[in-house]
């Protein structure tokens, strides 16, 4: 079943083409990487994902829901109870502790739980950590945060972006731990990353360039469910470009 | 924040001080008023020779008397010194020196008999000076003629007709001159407002018949001028310090929006509606106010009674109700300065989060 259906979106800035037709979908409990270099339209596409601009031409269907037609205070709804957003630079509210900082999204959503929150700390390994200011985390900490952030109010569908820019390999594999656990437990995520090994992670990598779908790649490592899919590609498919050298070599390129 | 609650606190302060001290203006002033002598005179109604001692004390009791300050008979006659003719004053000296507190006396106030004050103008033209004796001759009031010697215990400068004036006791008066059972006219000191002394008036013509009360228009008239002169000015301060805080609450908070612009990104990007980021800051701002005017209430009073003791000399009593009139026009004047940047806050975009500015 679609989560998400995006069906010939554009995004035009004056006249500048940030996002030229774009027809893409994610399936419920999906992992999709969005891949492309500075200027592709990887942010705008996120954005326009998390209901926090729309598309100037196109369809966005999150949930049955066409989000490009509504209006500000109802893309802060679905935002609200259908989105849980991970940043590369954490923001977390630095005069709150950790556990507080999860709260946080739970007073938007609905009622703060500080056992809830305290759960979802401990999803992510930082029980421990629950009362610390974020300065007194180390970065992959405050990402841990930040995705326990993004989780408490169990949202269908989980952006983030970056995730792992900010922080070292151990701590980008413990997120990335974090990642495929959700992952095996039904979460739809969708990842923006400049990091192949990251986004090889992912069942599938969808590479823009120019605001284009240049190609899409179905990787094996996060198919742990033994899904390879074949469809899907956008109206640029078909092209294979050198660039993917930099992709790893378990995985097929549509 | 620290800077927008300082400058809550400053404004409610001056606001709570300068709104205590409008009330008390008049009951402070009315004190510095009376120091220009009386401000309510009786004299004989039409067709009487005088004012009766008993239509003196009747008038006289109608008179709250937590409000007077002093009462002065006086009985006038003309007499001689050295042949030349003068006025002389028959008077309650002690009631004399409590409504007239403007006379400079050079020399003593008389505290036996046979001692008179004379005005400055008497005693330069016969040459008298603090401790002078002099003789005063005329006629009395049984027609014949009396002579009676007098010590100068003090001279008078009032800039006024006072000056021309002999003023002794009523019963060195009477020893001199003659008994006589009615004055001529009554000077009163009455601590009140220019209505009051109307009222009081109305009350004194109503009861007493043989009296014509009247005010010293000049005086009154004067004191509602000042006072009116002076409220407006306070409030024009008033005001302009409530505007003032206001602007530095309203600037404070904008430099608070500013910088925490991005905490209000992330807060919307997490679902935040436009009215929970303005509740939240409006709830913010509110907070600040009625802090800051608890501060202000008791600080005002400080300042009140620093300004009422420095200025007039006089402690100024608390008013409850300036309480909450401080903390309902901090609470508003806040909020009133929180809907600009309160309403920039909404106008952050959530993508800026995402974006990482």
């Amino acid at each position: 079943m679609d989560l998400l259906e995006i069906k010939g979106i554009s995004k035009i800035y004056g006249s500048v083409k940030a996002l030229q037709n774009i027809d893409l979908t994610v399936k419920q409990g999906e992992w999709l990487a969005i891949m492309g270099p500075s200027g592709s339209g990887k942010t705008t596409m996120m954005n326009i994902i998390g209901c926090m601009d729309k598309p100037t031409e196109g369809s966005v269907i999150l949930d049955g829901t066409d989000i490009s037609k509504e209006n500000a205070k109802n893309l802060t709804a679905v935002r609200r109870e259908k989105i849980g957003l991970i940043f590369q630079q954490f923001h977390l509210i630095n005069y709150l502790t950790a556990v507080e900082n999860v709260m946080v999204a739970q007073y938007y959503h609905s009622m703060p739980d500080e056992a809830e929150a305290l759960r979802a700390l401990e999803r992510v390994g930082l029980l421990a950590r629950a009362k610390h200011l974020p300065s007194q985390l180390s970065g992959g900490e405050q990402q841990r945060v930040c995705i326990a952030r993004a989780l408490i109010n169990y949202p269908m569908l989980v952006l983030a972006d970056e995730p792992t820019g900010n922080l070292d390999e151990a701590n980008e594999n413990i997120v990335l731990d974090i990642f495929k656990q959700l992952h095996k437990d039904g979460v739809t995520i969708v990842v923006v990353t400049h990091d192949p090994e990251v986004a090889d992670e992912a069942e599938r990598t969808v590479v823009l360039e120019h605001g284009r779908i240049a190609r899409i790649v179905y990787n094996d490592a996060g198919d742990d469910t033994g899904k390879r899919a074949d469809k899907d590609a956008g109206d640029d498919t078909g092209k294979r470009a050198d660039a993917d050298a930099a992709l790893s070599d378990d995985r097929s390129i549509v | 924040m620290f800077v927008a609650l300082l400058a809550v606190a400053v404004g409610a302060t001056i606001l709570s001080g300068l709104v205590t001290i409008y009330y008390d203006i008049p009951r402070q002033m009315g004190q510095e008023f009376r120091s220009y002598g009386a401000n309510f005179i009786l004299t004989a109604a039409n067709g009487a020779e005088g004012v009766s001692e008993d239509a003196f004390l009747s008038s006289t009791a109608l008179i709250p008397s937590e409000k007077i300050v002093g009462i002065a008979p006086y009985r006038y006659e003309t007499v001689k010194i050295n042949e030349q003719p003068f006025m002389a004053a028959g008077v309650d000296l002690e009631g004399a020196r409590k409504a007239s507190p403007y006379w400079f006396v050079s020399g003593e106030w008389p505290d036996a008999a046979g001692s008179v004050l004379i005005g400055q103008e008497v005693a330069d033209m016969i040459h008298l000076l603090p401790g002078s004796r002099f003789t005063m001759t005329g006629t009395g009031l049984d027609g014949e003629s009396f002579s009676h010697d007098f010590n100068v215990s003090g001279i008078v400068q009032t800039g006024g007709a006072e000056e021309a004036f002999i003023f002794m006791s009523l019963n060195d008066f009477s020893g001199a001159i003659g008994e006589r059972a009615d004055y001529d006219v009554v000077e009163c000191s009455i601590s009140a407002s220019e209505q009051e002394l109307e009222a009081i008036g109305a009350v004194i013509s109503e009861n007493v018949a043989d009296v014509t009360p009247r005010l010293v228009k000049r005086v009154t008239q004067s004191e509602g001028i000042v006072l009116t002169k002076l409220q407006a000015l306070v409030f024009l301060v008033t005001a302009v310090v409530l505007a003032l805080t206001m602007i530095c609450v309203a600037t404070t908070m904008m430099a608070v929006v500013t910088e925490r612009r991005r905490e209000i990104g992330l807060k919307k990007a997490l679902g935040a509606s436009d009215r929970g980021i303005v509740m939240e800051f409006l709830g913010e701002g509110l907070a600040l106010g009625c802090l800051g005017g608890i501060l202000g209430v008791f600080l005002g009073f400080g300042f009140a009674q620093l300004i009422g003791v420095n200025v007039f000399n006089r402690s100024i009593s608390f008013q409850p109700l300036i309480v909450p009139f401080t903390l309902i026009a901090s609470i508003v004047a806040t909020g009133a300065a929180c809907l600009i940047p309160v309403r920039s806050a909404t106008d952050v975009d959530p993508a800026i989060v995402l974006r990482g500015e």
